[in-house]
């Protein structure tokens, strides 16, 4: 009898540690996804004041908007984009300052830094840099290059989201290769040394399979954050030029805020949860035939 | 989050449990709140305690605010039982309504909150604002048949008055004297005398004066390329509209907006009398010659340049003056309408209309007239009030508005963006944006 007080005791005590943690979990994500699943089966106007049952309405309506299929693509350019040139340009930056070489530290800041500046004060410094008469056109223009309006062109305005994005990230993700590297064992690779490999053979063969973990990782961060971009869309080219940088998240701001549609933005966020979901499940069961061991 | 007041019970649905709903990106948050048609006529209900009224407002002038507060705090002090303090809670012009709307969402209404022209049809038929007309009229000494119909028609429903036009500025150009001057132009007021001040004139002042100054020409005020219903100062010249009267057809393929829309492409991109998308421009700062924008931004002047104000110039369609309107409203989603509604009642009354009009020109018919407004507005003389505010109301056509404005004007913006190149076929892009927004038009 004693015993089974004593384990209820413990049970209560364990309880009661893991309760703030799971209450914050159900009152801050779980009840969230939850009313949005709710609401996305309403027809809900928040100026008219009007909140009705629609079913699948909301559901239905996504499959015949144009406006949501161009977000999507949006969102797939600017994901592709971010994740190719980011992930390759962290790992770029990362074996080369994983070199002993002197000012490795200075350069390891200087790419650091964007990622503890304000996002908005960094998005407001590039969107002048941008302009048509701003800094990276008179800097071309001293190269005698006359550059375009970057932000008013279709194509352009999505680089320049894409390019703003990556060199604000790219230090988090250098700083977690950066790591990994310098995990890998030096053995293995004078062992490889000895036995001849040239220095591609030994990243391609040794060193990628034994970061094989922070790159899956560092992907999974990566599309997830990529899909989920919104503030630099608003500050820079508030989804336009036409609905070019409309991404899916500036798309259902739009629905909520700007057309007080709250049903459609929140079936639209539903498919954003989807989206994310499934990503996110594909890359966690291919892991196995990629990754070499897992942490 | 507290729950609201339910005043009238009957009238008024719970629509859902206050829930924070983050989703993957944003939170989207449901509250109860009141369905419209709340009484506000007759004295508030003395509250158990003073309550704090809030007010938001796009201007953030210094001495705008202070008129307000000061107005503001006389009330308080007339009336301490019901209020504590108002306060006046500046939102960005850019973003105003969007933060407006998203404040109704998050179940936290303003009291009372300036409204858009052009979003007044939405906010009108919505029934998230009170009818303030009961309340007006009954106020002693607010002499409510001074108002202008026809100020107050778009404020209007079924006989009812869901926001009041406290302000009616028309659009007037101002001009930097001095870089009009260095550049050997005409003084635009000269112009206007003698009977020549016309867009192309305009448009040619502002070329010679922008090649002389290295800055930038004339700028049609927060336009820049996104805020597109401003250039209606401009197509108005050419008699243009971008739908019907009853807002049901398109008519951006008009002749007439396709003439007033070339006209401005060329001055932009074949003359560089106005600046091009993505540069920025500020006329008060001293950036640009002229500039197209409402009386009230007379008080950003001061006295680092020489400016005149002059009215709009004329199009190949004569000269037409165009207002642009503020109402402020009463939320029916707000704690308290009835308190609201009263200092509403106080802050629009003749007197306190006749301090505002230093800024706001008042919708009272009696107050309309160069000397009451000289008096409140030492910037401008009796000549330039005459000119540009009393006679640039008579007649004057509002901005475009429309009650699915905000899906109308995100659709015709992305649509523009495609005229706003050097090359662009203007006809076509009119086209497209027609086909565009027909469907919203007979939404």
């Amino acid at each position: 009898m004693a015993s089974s007080t004593l384990a209820r005791r413990d049970a209560a005590v364990g309880y009661t540690m893991v309760a703030p943690a799971v209450l914050g979990a159900l009152a801050f994500v779980v009840a969230p996804l939850v009313a949005v699943v709710w609401y996305s089966l309403h027809e809900w106007n928040v100026l008219a004041n009007t909140f009705t049952f629609a079913g699948a309405d909301n559901y239905e309506r996504m499959l015949s908007d144009p406006g949501l299929r161009d977000s999507l693509l949006a969102s797939l350019w600017f994901s592709v984009g971010l994740v190719v040139l980011n992930i390759s340009l962290a790992l770029v930056l990362a074996v080369l300052l994983n070199q002993r070489l002197p000012g490795t530290t200075t350069f390891r800041t200087f790419f650091f830094s964007p990622v503890v500046v304000s996002l908005v004060a960094w998005t407001i410094v590039w969107s002048f840099l941008l302009q048509a008469d701003g800094g990276i056109n008179g800097f071309l223009s001293l190269l005698g290059i006359e550059g375009p309006n970057w932000l008013r062109g279709e194509t352009t305005a999505m680089i320049s989201v894409i390019v703003v994005q990556v060199f604000k990230n790219v230090g988090l993700n250098m700083i977690l290769f950066l790591a990994a590297l310098q995990g890998v064992p030096e053995e293995v690779q004078e062992a490889a040394r000895i036995d001849g490999a040239g220095a591609w053979r030994r990243f391609r063969s040794i060193t990628l399979p034994l970061i094989s973990p922070t790159v899956l990782l560092v992907s999974i961060l990566t599309i997830v954050g990529s899909l989920e971009v919104f503030a630099q869309i608003a500050v820079l080219t508030g989804g336009g030029p036409g609905s070019s940088t409309t991404v899916l998240v500036y798309y259902l701001y739009q629905q909520a805020f700007r057309f007080n549609d709250f049903g459609y933005a929140s079936a639209i966020s539903v498919l954003l949860f989807v989206i994310v979901l499934v990503l996110t499940l594909v890359q966690w069961q291919t892991r196995k035939r990629w990754v070499f061991h897992e942490v | 989050m507290t729950p609201l007041t339910r005043r009238t019970p009957a009238r008024r649905r719970l629509v859902g449990v206050p829930l924070a709903a983050g989703g993957a990106a944003l939170a989207l948050v449901l509250t109860a709140c009141s369905g419209g048609g709340d009484d506000v006529s007759g004295e508030p209900s003395t509250p158990s305690e003073p309550v704090e009224l809030r007010m938001t407002v796009w201007t953030a002038d210094e001495t705008q605010l202070a008129q307000f507060q000061e107005i503001a705090d006389a009330y308080v002090a007339e009336n301490p039982d019901l209020v504590s303090g108002v306060t006046f809670e500046t939102i960005p012009f850019e973003d105003y309504t969007t933060s407006l709307t998203t404040q109704l969402a998050g179940g936290n209404a303003p009291d009372l909150a300036w409204i858009l022209e052009s979003y007044a049809p939405e906010f009108v038929a919505s029934g998230a604002l009170v009818d303030v007309a009961p309340k007006l009229r009954e106020t002693e000494g607010y002499e409510y048949d001074d108002l202008l119909d026809s100020s107050l028609a778009l404020w209007e429903k079924d006989g009812g008055l869901y926001a009041y036009p406290f302000s009616n500025s028309p659009f007037a150009l101002f001009v930097n004297t001095d870089q009009v001057a260095a550049a050997g132009q005409p003084n635009p007021a000269d112009l206007v005398a003698s009977g020549e001040w016309t867009y192309d004139q305009a448009r040619d002042i502002a070329q010679a004066a922008a090649a002389t100054s290295g800055k930038q020409g004339l700028v049609v005020r927060d336009f820049d390329y996104k805020i597109w219903e401003n250039l209606s100062t401009v197509w108005d010249g050419w008699g243009a509209a971008p739908w019907s009267e009853d807002g049901t057809q398109c008519t951006f393929t008009d002749p007439e907006m396709v003439d007033a829309l070339t006209w401005v492409h060329d001055a932009t991109f074949v003359d560089k009398a106005m600046p091009g998308p993505g540069t920025t421009a500020d006329f008060f700062a001293g950036d640009a010659a002229m500039t197209i924008t409402q009386i009230s931004r007379a008080s950003a002047l001061d006295d680092s340049f020489a400016w005149d104000v002059v009215p709009l110039p004329a199009g190949p369609a004569d000269q037409q003056n165009v207002i642009g309107q503020a109402g402020i409203g009463v939320f029916a989603a707000g704690e308290h309408p009835d308190v609201a509604a009263d200092f509403l009642a106080w802050f629009t009354n003749p007197e306190n209309a006749e301090t505002l009009a230093a800024y706001f020109p008042p919708p009272r018919e009696s107050l309309l007239n160069a000397e009451t407004l000289g008096a409140a507005n030492p910037k401008l003389s009796e000549t330039q009030l005459q000119a540009v505010v009393v006679d640039g109301i008579q007649g004057a056509v509002t901005k475009p508005s429309h009650q699915n404005f905000a899906k109308l004007q995100d659709t015709v913006r992305a649509q523009l963006d495609a005229l706003w190149t050097a090359d662009a076929d203007v006809e076509g892009v009119l086209a497209d944006t027609c086909a565009a927004i027909q469907p919203l038009l007979e939404d």
